[in-house]
């Protein structure tokens, strides 16, 4: 009996203990399971984990703050056939004419399929040319009302692959898709084995994608819908998008990617998922486009507005804002640059692939922010070579930023601060690389002309952007990115 | 101040200008003083501060610990000889004044050549000749006479690197090919056991010595006689011992290698690798023994420590043009040097030293090595394409 009292107590005892915990599982539970189901999505995401470990990334100064203010509407706007590469254009309206936005200004020579549309509504003011008659840029005149050509109705769903790509060539979207080989205009009659989107850019100073689709996640998802009519689409996220709204994407494979930049370049992303072969081609096209698609399918009209960063250290309160692709510099930059008596170089995109131009010049079509950083070329150091150069960055261990610790940051101006040279030091591309290409080799065999190794070495994979990094660190200053480019140029004409 | 003369002076260098047969020398002086302020045409706008001024100017600095102890151990080498006893100063001094006019006729020949080459094919002037240029001297015996020196320079400077298309697309590393040539051409010059200990005085400093006095062996040279060679380990370490002017001090080196290997300028793979394998075909040969075989029976770690064996592993085998260009290839690479050197060390009596020989055979076949490693690259991508298609 007394064994029995004791071992009954024993018993209460246990339930005692274990109660509490029982009602406070209870209580967790709901929202666990949720956070469970939760948790078992990026889980799912986290197979396609891609930890990209070669790279580097640059803390340069004046990123851009998230606040977004809009510029003034514009007299003039530009399109400048030189932003869509590979393609000649061919006019199709005249200086005088009337267009929306919307309205094709040119297309391209081949196929006369792809058409390059008005961003505003007004009159062509003029045709600029070069030399040899060569399209600098079509300039328009805007009448300040933004009409609009009304493609298809609002909220249309397209059927077929024919209908999206119709709608995507009328509206002059199609014009920012690229293709693997040769990153240039993508050819409406191919038919690409798959469409990459990468929602980051890992560059320094880059505008920041999940800043810039806050408020449009619905259009960027009814976008990489669209894209679905087209091939099989893959998007590419950083570890920060996980738990964003611009997830799920039901019928897109989205893939993470961690690490230095160049992590977020698509091309990246297309060698570890599913890497070019000679013959196949896929299609890349940007965020933000991506984003404008789908404001086409709501509205049933297209609306060329961006948001972008506009940063560098010689920005006062670098920031974003709202405007129209082709708005001319200086409205963009109006009141933004820094008073300064050196001279500012103005980059049309990031310090990295972004190209130089000056306040005389438009925002163009492909890129998502404007950089100003000193120009640099009046300054004279004296046996800089041999100085400690706190102040200035290197990946070069002979330099002391690599116990300066990362979190410092620089204002690089320019300069080449090297003369150019063979390729000397081994290893240096490899280390920012981050494909499964021997860059270096690859380098050499387009130098060389080579054009059957350049193939075998996996041309047909890589675009000028990837060699970026790499061009920025090489000792020996090679113009790395012209050369890929002039390289993909030679080899798309012999191919052709 | 400074800039606003060489901008004055900078037209009469231009075409068509009074000086323009010296506008590689101009330009060379021009971006030596002042970093070129020329900004990026194309591409990135921003670029790394590092050129390759800068990681020669590094090599160099790592190149001077084992200059500098040369330069006291020809002092010591000397005085040692005659007998006489000498403070620091006097033999770092008698150092100096020896080993002064080696490097200048080195970088007086040697660069002589590259401003006409830069002139000629209107290039800029590499600045690969500053490593070269003071390797040289380094790597010679001290009694090799300076008419010599100049000769291997000229010789190495146009065959091993100019005809190739200069620094960066040689084959073969300058430096090497310099003391190869005077190896071959000159071997009384080279070797044996006259040409170790510096033999003149100058300006009052150091001591004539005759030639019995003179004569002394490394201890490589020693062993090769089938002597076995009395110099301890702790000898070969610090480097008071005859030798090439810059290789015999380990201490010295290891400072070198260790500036080296922290810029990162040298590869670790091929310096560990080079290391790796000396010290196991050193131990394979302990092991076996081989008859009659003094060199054979030297201690591994004695092996590693004599010759130029360290000055070759840190200096010569890591030079990133001529050395394995993939990463994988460097391990293959340094290793067979390593185990190379000391395999041509045991069993060629007539090469006492076989680094030399060692580093300029992997040279030639670094691009092999390097061609395995990216052929199975590009097969990868022809298989990746079959299976897809």
């Amino acid at each position: 009996m007394y064994f029995c009292k004791e071992f009954y107590e024993f018993g209460n005892g246990i339930f005692n203990l274990v109660e509490p915990l029982f009602l406070v599982s209870t209580a967790i539970l709901p929202p666990l399971s949720w956070c469970c189901q939760k948790k078992i999505y990026i889980i799912s995401l986290m197979d396609n984990l891609y930890k990209i470990k070669k790279g580097l990334d640059l803390n340069l100064q004046g990123v851009a703050a998230q606040e977004v203010s809009v510029v003034a509407p514009s007299n003039v706007y530009a399109l400048m056939p030189a932003d869509f590469h590979g393609i000649t254009p061919k006019m199709v309206v005249k200086e005088g004419e009337e267009v929306q936005v919307g309205s094709a200004l040119f297309v391209d020579k081949a196929t006369e399929q792809i058409k390059f549309c008005s961003p505003i509504s007004g009159k062509v003011k003029a045709v600029v040319r070069g030399e040899r008659r060569r399209i600098l840029r079509v300039e328009v005149e805007s009448d300040g009302k933004m009409q609009r050509v009304q493609l298809v109705k609002a909220g249309f769903q397209p059927a077929t692959r024919e209908e999206a790509l119709q709608l995507l060539l009328n509206s002059g979207l199609f014009a920012f898709f690229r293709q693997r080989p040769y990153d240039v205009v993508a050819c409406p009659t191919d038919l690409p084995k798959a469409v990459f989107v990468s929602t980051f850019s890992k560059m320094p100073l880059a505008a920041d994608f999940s800043f810039i689709v806050k408020g449009q996640e619905a259009d960027f998802k009814s976008g990489i819908a669209l894209l679905e009519k087209l091939a099989k689409v893959y998007v590419g996220i950083s570890p920060e998008q996980i738990n964003t709204p611009i997830l799920p994407l039901d019928s897109a494979q989205v893939s993470v990617f961690s690490g230095p930049n160049p992590a977020g370049n698509v091309g990246v992303h297309i060698n570890r998922v599913s890497p070019v072969n000679k013959g196949e081609i896929v299609w890349t096209v940007g965020p933000e486009v991506v984003v404008m698609m789908g404001r086409l399918l709501r509205q049933g009209m297209v609306d060329f507005t961006r948001r972008i960063a506009v940063a560098g250290s010689e920005v006062e309160n670098p920031a974003y804002l709202d405007t129209v692709i082709g708005a001319p510099l200086k409205d963009v930059l109006a009141g933004k640059l820094k008073k300064s008596t050196s001279n500012q170089r103005i980059i049309n995109g990031n310090p990295l692939v972004g190209e130089k131009t000056d306040l005389e010049g438009y925002l163009s079509a492909m890129v998502t922010e404007v950089c100003v950083l000193p120009e640099g070329d009046d300054v004279n150091e004296l046996f800089g070579w041999a100085m400690p150069r706190l102040d200035q960055f290197s990946t070069n261990r002979s330099y002391f930023s690599w116990l300066l610790g990362s979190k410092k940051s620089y204002a690089p101006d320019c300069r080449i601060k090297g003369g150019e040279r063979h390729m000397i030091m081994s290893g240096e591309y490899d280390r920012v690389f981050p494909m499964d290409i021997y860059a270096g080799y690859l380098v050499k065999a387009i130098i060389t002309g080579d054009i059957d190794r350049q193939e075998q070495l996996g041309i047909y994979e890589v675009a000028p952007e990837d060699f970026a990094v790499a061009e920025f660190v090489d000792s020996s200053k090679l113009e790395l990115q012209r050369i890929v480019r002039e390289g993909l140029d030679i080899l798309r004409k012999e191919n052709a | 101040m400074l800039r606003n003369f060489l901008n004055k002076v900078k037209p009469h260098f231009e075409e068509g200008g009074k000086l323009h047969a010296f506008q590689s020398v101009f330009d060379g002086m021009e971006t030596f003083l002042f970093v070129p302020n020329t900004t990026a045409r194309t591409g990135v706008s921003i670029h790394d501060s590092i050129d390759s001024k800068r990681i020669m100017s590094v090599v160099v600095l790592a190149l001077l610990p084992a200059l500098f102890f040369g330069m006291y151990n020809i002092g010591y080498q000397n005085y040692q000889a005659a007998g006489v006893d000498a403070s620091f100063f006097e033999m770092f001094g008698y150092g100096l004044l020896v080993m002064l006019p080696k490097i200048i006729v080195s970088y007086g020949v040697g660069l002589g050549i590259e401003f006409i080459v830069a002139q000629w094919k209107k290039e800029e002037i590499q600045e690969g000749y500053l490593v070269t240029g003071l390797l040289i001297p380094m790597i010679v015996p001290v009694g090799c006479p300076l008419w010599m020196l100049a000769l291997a320079v000229a010789f190495s400077v146009i065959f091993a690197k100019e005809i190739y298309g200069g620094t960066g697309m040689n084959i073969f590393n300058p430096a090497l090919i310099a003391r190869a040539f005077l190896f071959f051409a000159y071997p009384t010059s080279m070797s044996g056991d006259k040409v170790w200990v510096a033999s003149e005085s100058f300006f009052g400093l150091g001591n004539n010595l005759t030639v019995d006095a003179m004569t002394k062996a490394t201890p490589l040279g020693e062993a090769a006689a089938g002597i076995a060679s009395k110099t301890e380990f702790t000898d070969l370490v610090v480097g008071l011992i005859p030798g090439s002017i810059g290789e015999t001090s380990v201490i010295a080196i290891a400072i070198g290698a260790a500036i080296l290997l922290l810029t990162r300028i040298a590869s670790w793979k091929t310096m560990s690798m080079v290391f790796l394998g000396g010290a196991l075909a050193g131990f394979l040969f302990n092991v076996i023994g081989l008859e009659n075989n003094a060199v054979a029976e030297m201690p591994w770690w004695n092996h590693l420590a004599a010759g130029g064996f360290c000055f070759g592993a840190v200096f010569m085998a890591t030079d990133p043009v001529t050395s394995c260009r993939t990463e994988q290839g460097k391990y293959i690479y340094g290793f067979i040097i390593g185990a190379l050197a000391i395999t041509i060390r045991v069993l060629n009596p007539g090469y006492p030293e076989g680094m030399m020989l060692a580093i300029l055979f992997m040279n030639m076949f670094a691009p092999a090595i390097d061609y395995c490693f990216v052929q199975s690259n590009i097969n990868k991508r022809l298989r990746r394409m079959k299976t897809n298609a």
